[in-house]
């Protein structure tokens, strides 16, 4: 039989088992920027024309330039080497203020949200209290009693951080738990660790990871305005947020020294965010 | 007390109870009201024989799926004894919990609840055999073939995750996982109600088929009554957490004693249409499980109540027939025109 005797074209036969791995596209811009600003932050001096630290006193407060990209600020400082070398301090701000609020939180939201009862109203109640406090706050007030610089920073974010993942993963732990194959686990005779965390831990935990690309984000703005108010990273320290309150008393005449940092800041952020979203796209799961 | 088989019971439920909370408005809290409490089983007495099949049958609220998650361990009873071989299991914990449930596993309802997405066919029925310990790990590869094999899925479905089977295949998952265990007891809650009637038959005939094989007993939950008729050698009848009449499966159909067996054949629908019925099988409303009525539960519906039935609650007892019934009047009712083939 000829194809032209047919009134429709045949279709073609398709490949059962084909499977096409489709990555949403914030996915990848997200990686693209997130693979960018590592780069940067693990090779700095690689990129970097000049040293950060370094005073030169015969280029003070020059505009953008072919030998100074980003300008100089006051001590002469190249900008460009300063933005390139704060990616190192202001990524390690993002990934340890959150990496042990996240492992934390969905720890105890795990636990929580799967035994439920007393626990989670006790637990309802501490969240209603952190959450009262608007997080900014609460973490300046952590910060001021602890002294300033990173390492009290740290544990200022993680002393509040955490509640935000456990309410989300102890939410969604509880709507699995009610599902038939959280039963079945328990008919099997598995334990309730193995079911908590083997079973239902696995499709109750991407919100969490969502949000923690979210929170990374947030916690380089956090990590910034604190470096602002000098409760942060500490000059001389390359820090986005000290760079551009460095440059704050300048910024009439000398607008480049904060405007860069402030990009840098922008473009990172909006790195996570679209992380987030793309990691949100590809964890739904198949029912 | 002696059962169809005349063997001792493997399973021996003794007047169990279980009743759950039910919300409360605010405004009820502060007037003093009582917390309304659901009594999804108010003295269930049954016996299961090893080997046999007992359907459950019932309308939905009467229980029957809290019955199966008692048997199974899912809930702990309120009041009353559950025996497995003459031991009771109605308050165990652990690892003797576990050894039980080793040997009493349950199948679900919802195929695609009762997986976990997650995991591959392959993780799934893995597990079950290394927590117990079924196999020696050199062995677990051959032995989830077989079981594929036995409740015939693909040979390729172990990498496979459940999104990508139907209905019918997820649950034939569902009995593979539950056969890992090699248990003696399954029970079956409600099995095919979610699947094509087409379907239907296929896992339901499986299920006889693994059933005469390996030498199981199981318990059918279902409201579907040519199925359960089908299926069963024995049938229960529930209405409002009580078992109302055990009879084995022909017996039960051809000649129920009990009123609301009864209306529930009648209300069986039938495609002859000189089988019209203008009259309703049953009278009323089915009451609430918040308050269930005294004496017999279903005296408020039943067409041949008398005074004894409001006040004194009927036990089941043997009567003429092969069966028992809960009904002070079961052998006193008129004979049953049998109106609705089932």
């Amino acid at each position: 039989m000829s194809a032209g005797a047919l009134p429709f074209e045949p279709a073609k036969a398709t490949p059962t088992r084909r499977r096409k791995l489709a990555l949403p596209g914030a996915l990848i811009a997200g990686l693209l920027i997130l693979a960018f600003s590592l780069t940067l932050a693990f090779f700095p001096s690689l990129f970097a024309p000049f040293d950060p630290l370094k005073f030169d006193y015969k280029a003070i407060l020059k505009p953008p330039s072919l030998a100074h990209p980003f300008g100089t600020d006051n001590f002469g400082r190249d900008m460009l080497s300063r933005t390139i070398h704060a990616y190192t301090l202001d990524m390690q701000i993002a990934f340890f203020a959150t990496i042990v609020p996240m492992l934390a939180g969905t720890a105890i939201g795990t636990i929580v949200g799967y035994y439920g009862g007393l626990l989670e109203t006790l637990f309802g109640r501490l969240v209603d209290g952190v959450i009262t406090f608007p997080f900014i706050v609460l973490v300046i007030a952590i910060v001021a009693v602890l002294g300033p610089g990173l390492a009290n920073m740290y544990v200022a974010i993680g002393l509040v951080g955490w509640v935000f993942y456990a309410r989300l993963v102890a939410g969604e732990m509880k709507v699995q738990k009610r599902l038939d194959y959280a039963d079945a686990g328990r008919v099997m005779g598995y334990g309730d660790m193995r079911i908590a965390f083997r079973h239902l831990l696995p499709n109750a935990v991407s919100p969490a990871l969502v949000y923690w690309m979210t929170d990374m984000a947030l916690c380089i703005l956090l990590g910034t305005s604190l470096g602002y108010l000098g409760l942060g990273a500490q000059p001389p320290a390359a820090e986005w947020g000290v760079l551009i309150a460095g440059g704050k008393n300048f910024f009439t005449t000398a607008w480049w020294i904060s405007i860069f940092p402030g990009i840098a800041i922008v473009l990172t952020g909006l790195g996570f965010s679209l992380l987030g979203n793309g990691l949100a796209e590809l964890m739904k799961v198949k029912r | 007390m002696d059962t169809a088989l005349g063997a001792p019971p493997l399973f021996a439920v003794d007047e169990i109870t279980k009743t759950f909370r039910s919300r409360q408005s605010l405004w009820d809290r502060l007037r003093g009201q009582p917390l309304p409490i659901v009594r999804a089983l108010n003295g269930v007495t049954l016996e299961v024989a090893r080997g046999e099949t007992l359907g459950i049958v019932g309308e939905s609220g009467c229980g029957k799926s809290t019955l199966a998650r008692c048997l199974v361990r899912l809930y702990d009873v309120d009041e009353g004894r559950i025996r497995f071989e003459g031991g009771d299991v109605s308050t165990l914990k652990g690892q003797a919990r576990r050894q039980f449930n080793r040997r009493v596993q349950m199948i679900f309802q919802d195929p695609f609840g009762s997986l976990n997405p997650r995991m591959t066919v392959g993780q799934i029925l893995g597990e079950a055999l290394r927590v117990h310990r079924m196999r020696p790990a050199a062995e677990i590869a051959l032995r989830m073939q077989e079981l594929l094999d036995l409740v015939r899925l693909p040979p390729d479905s172990l990498d496979r995750r459940p999104h990508a089977f139907s209905g019918g295949q997820r649950q034939r998952i569902g009995i593979a996982r539950a056969l890992a265990l090699e248990p003696d007891c399954l029970v079956a809650d409600e099995l095919v109600s979610a699947l094509d009637v087409s379907v239907q038959a296929q896992v339901v005939n499986l299920l006889l088929d693994l059933q005469s094989q390996l030498d199981l007993t199981i318990l059918f939950v279902a409201h579907d009554l040519r199925l359960v008729r089908h299926i069963s050698h024995r049938v229960a009848v529930m209405y409002l957490g009580q078992v109302v009449e055990v009879a084995p499966a022909e017996a039960l159909f051809s000649n129920p004693r009990h009123p609301y067996t009864r209306s529930l054949l009648q209300a069986v629908p039938s495609l002859d249409p000189t089988q019209r019925r203008a009259q309703a099988a049953v009278l009323g409303e089915l009451p609430s499980p918040l308050a269930i009525p005294s004496g017999c539960a279903f005296h408020p519906r039943c067409p041949h109540a008398i005074d004894r039935c409001r006040q004194e609650r009927p036990r089941l007892r043997r009567g003429q027939g092969s069966g028992e019934a809960a009904c002070h009047l079961a052998d006193s009712l008129p004979a049953w025109r049998n109106e609705a083939p089932a």
